[in-house]
């Protein structure tokens, strides 16, 4: 186990760069979190962490040596892919086994560890099937069990939720999260799902166009972003944002109530003139759709508590008088930082 | 409740005018010319070769005498014919063997992306292309005891001397050798587009994952990438043996069987006995011959084939 450090990374296919200067930290036993949308470079810069791909400049540092020129192998990082890789020709068994068959460990010691990380996932009666007689989470708990045997000095996970039904997600997102804990491996995790992310992460990374844009802990990310970008990429729907002036102000919708709902508190309330559009009701929230007087082209959405407010209410088509207290409000400048007050 | 009051009517539609919608009639339209060519083209010789090999037919006497296994008595006991056997197999496994290894490697020098790449695969195929009774005068006269341009290369490397020049087709063993090249030559690119195939279906991520998990480029070439393409490989090999074993062309044009029988297969002999000489009962029989041995090898792989399926 070891801390992995990246200092300027850069990564350029032909003339695009695909990672474009990523310097992160991740803290010894830390799961932290790439977040992105597809193809802001976060696969690329994950196979530039286990060696599967060569940096263009930048230094790489995983457990205090520089690893610019070490080979995959000698890494000892270990990566579940997003469609796990098993090898269809071994059993569930040699899966688990050739990690550590090709760092030529003696056949006792293999077949005790083989044996302790099909106990951990829960898989020791299917050691001896093919992954094609797997169901998905089978397989996706073999990739893991693949990846844990060896004891890596990190993890890395590249979109491992991806190929299951929601269902399955959710229970496989509690265990990933427990056996990290349960070994304390450090986690590098990769996902353009903004639950994932908020869900398992120590830190998230929000990465976009090969940058990263803000690191920080979920509440970090999600009450406090760092700039436009950020707070309309995660939270879903996204952050409301106004123009106004040189700049914008941005408000989530569950902070954006009908007035009545909302006492004033310190610092007050902004008050608003929202039109109803439209409203969906979705059985834990009620979200509603429409323009604010003096804003006619940006969709605003508010987001409900359906049991509190009647759907006679919220009439498609009235103005209503909606409000959001000022703590709540986030103020970004002409270039999409975050800025104090406007 | 939502109810549906349009009415509903019996509309009767032309009863052939869907007929070829149906998968039977479509089905049975689109395979019969090839059944029919199989019947006509393969499965009558081959009947007619059955019975010409149990008769005493000759083209000097055309009698449909039945003489029951006689013919296949006396072939397998002609030494020629069990030396033609033994060449066959030699022939067969050795030039597949080397194609082989040789379509290993070019798949695996085209698989990389380099400049003029897409020239060099074209390139390649050409063997494969060439009519082989053009390619054989080439490697004849490559081959030829005055004019040999690998022998003029040897001395010129001072690798052999003048005078110890090699006679390759005079030779009986080099004259297997050169016949095995030749036809290993004309496989190769066979192999290399099966292997081509076969890597390129092998999935990214399943390379990359035995990269991270410690395998070398010789580990993950014979431990994950060989057995996933075994199948494909095996497919191919059936055919390239199908193929070898059963052609002519390579020692008819190159060694006419020679020297003195040396390079003579199978299929020579049973062109020599059967059409060149007219004893066409003899000659069904020797080519008859190789259908169980064929069989056999056949269905021995298909076993494994099926048994390693992935």
């Amino acid at each position: 186990m070891a801390a992995v450090l990246a200092r300027d990374i850069f990564k350029t296919f032909g003339e695009t760069p695909a990672v474009d200067g990523i310097t992160l930290t991740v803290a010894d036993g830390e799961f932290m979190v790439l977040l992105g949308p597809s193809g802001c470079g976060k696969t690329t810069f994950l196979r530039i962490v286990c060696g599967l791909e060569r940096q263009t400049s930048g230094d790489l540092i995983i457990g205090g040596s520089v690893v610019n020129d070490t080979p995959p192998r000698a890494r000892g990082v270990a990566m579940m892919f997003q469609s796990y890789g098993l090898y269809p020709h071994y059993t569930v068994r040699n899966n688990i086994a050739f990690p550590l068959r090709t760092q030529r460990i003696p056949r006792k010691e293999i077949d005790g560890k083989v044996e302790w990380a099909s106990r951990l996932l829960g898989i020791d009666r299917l050691l001896d099937r093919r992954p094609r007689q797997l169901s998905g989470g089978e397989r996706q708990r073999v990739a893991l069990a693949r990846a844990l045997v060896r004891e890596p000095t990190a993890l890395l996970l590249d979109e491992p939720l991806s190929n299951l039904d929601a269902k399955l997600r959710a229970s496989a997102r509690l265990d990933i999260k427990q056996f990290q804990q349960r070994i304390g491996v450090t986690t590098i995790y990769v996902t353009h799902d903004q639950v994932e992310a908020m869900g398992m992460g120590d830190r998230i990374a929000v990465i976009d166009h090969g940058r990263i844009r803000q690191v920080g802990t979920p509440t970090e990310i999600y009450d406090e972003p760092a700039d436009r970008f950020v707070a309309t990429f995660v939270g879903t729907p996204p952050m409301n944002l106004l123009a106004r002036g040189g700049g914008c102000l941005g408000f989530r919708p569950e902070n954006f109530l009908p007035r009545d709902m909302i006492d004033g508190g310190h610092g007050g309330i902004t008050e608003f003139s929202f039109r109803v559009d439209r409203s969906e009701y979705l059985g834990s929230e009620r979200i509603v759709y429409g323009v604010i007087d003096g804003f006619d082209t940006q969709v605003i959405t508010a987001r409900l508590p359906p049991a509190h407010v009647a759907e006679e209410s919220i009439r498609p088509g009235e103005w209503h008088p909606f409000a959001v207290r000022n703590s709540a409000l986030r103020y970004f400048d002409n270039d999409g930082k975050r800025t104090s007050r406007h | 409740m939502v109810d549906i009051v349009e009415p509903i009517v019996a509309r009767r539609s032309p009863r052939y005018r869907f007929w070829l919608d149906r998968s039977g009639v479509l089905g049975a339209v689109f395979v019969a010319p090839a059944i029919l060519y199989v019947l006509l083209l393969v499965g009558g010789p081959f009947l007619l070769a059955v019975y010409y090999s149990i008769s005493a037919y000759t083209i000097y006497d055309p009698s449909w005498q039945f003489v029951g296994l006689a013919n296949f008595r006396q072939i397998v006991q002609n030494p020629a014919f069990l030396e033609a056997l033994e060449n066959t197999f030699l022939f067969t496994f050795a030039s597949q063997l080397l194609g082989l290894i040789l379509g290993k490697f070019g798949a695996l020098l085209l698989l990389r992306p380099f400049p003029g790449r897409k020239l060099v695969r074209a390139l390649i195929i050409l063997p494969w292309a060439v009519p082989i009774a053009l390619a054989s005068v080439a490697w004849q006269w490559m081959f030829d005891s005055l004019y040999s341009v690998i022998n003029w290369t040897l001395i010129a490397l001072g690798i052999i001397d003048r005078a110890q020049a090699p006679n390759w087709l005079g030779n009986p063993h080099l004259a297997m050798l050169c016949v095995i090249v030749v036809n290993a030559w004309r496989f190769f690119p066979f192999a290399i587009v099966i292997f081509l195939a076969g890597i390129t279906s092998v999935p990214q991520d399943v390379i990359d994952a035995a990269t991270v998990d410690g395998a070398g480029f010789w580990r993950r070439n014979y431990q994950i990438i060989m057995p996933m393409i075994l199948p494909i490989v095996a497919i191919g090999l059936i055919f390239g043996i199908v193929f070898t074993f059963t052609d002519l062309s390579v020692v008819y044009l190159l060694t006419n069987g020679g020297p003195v029988g040396a390079t003579s297969v199978l299929g020579f002999q049973g062109f020599q006995v059967g059409i060149v000489s007219g004893d066409v009962s003899h000659g069904a029989a020797i080519s008859l011959f190789m259908l169980p041995v064929l069989f056999i090898v056949v269905v021995a792989m298909l076993r494994f084939i099926r048994r390693r399926d992935i």
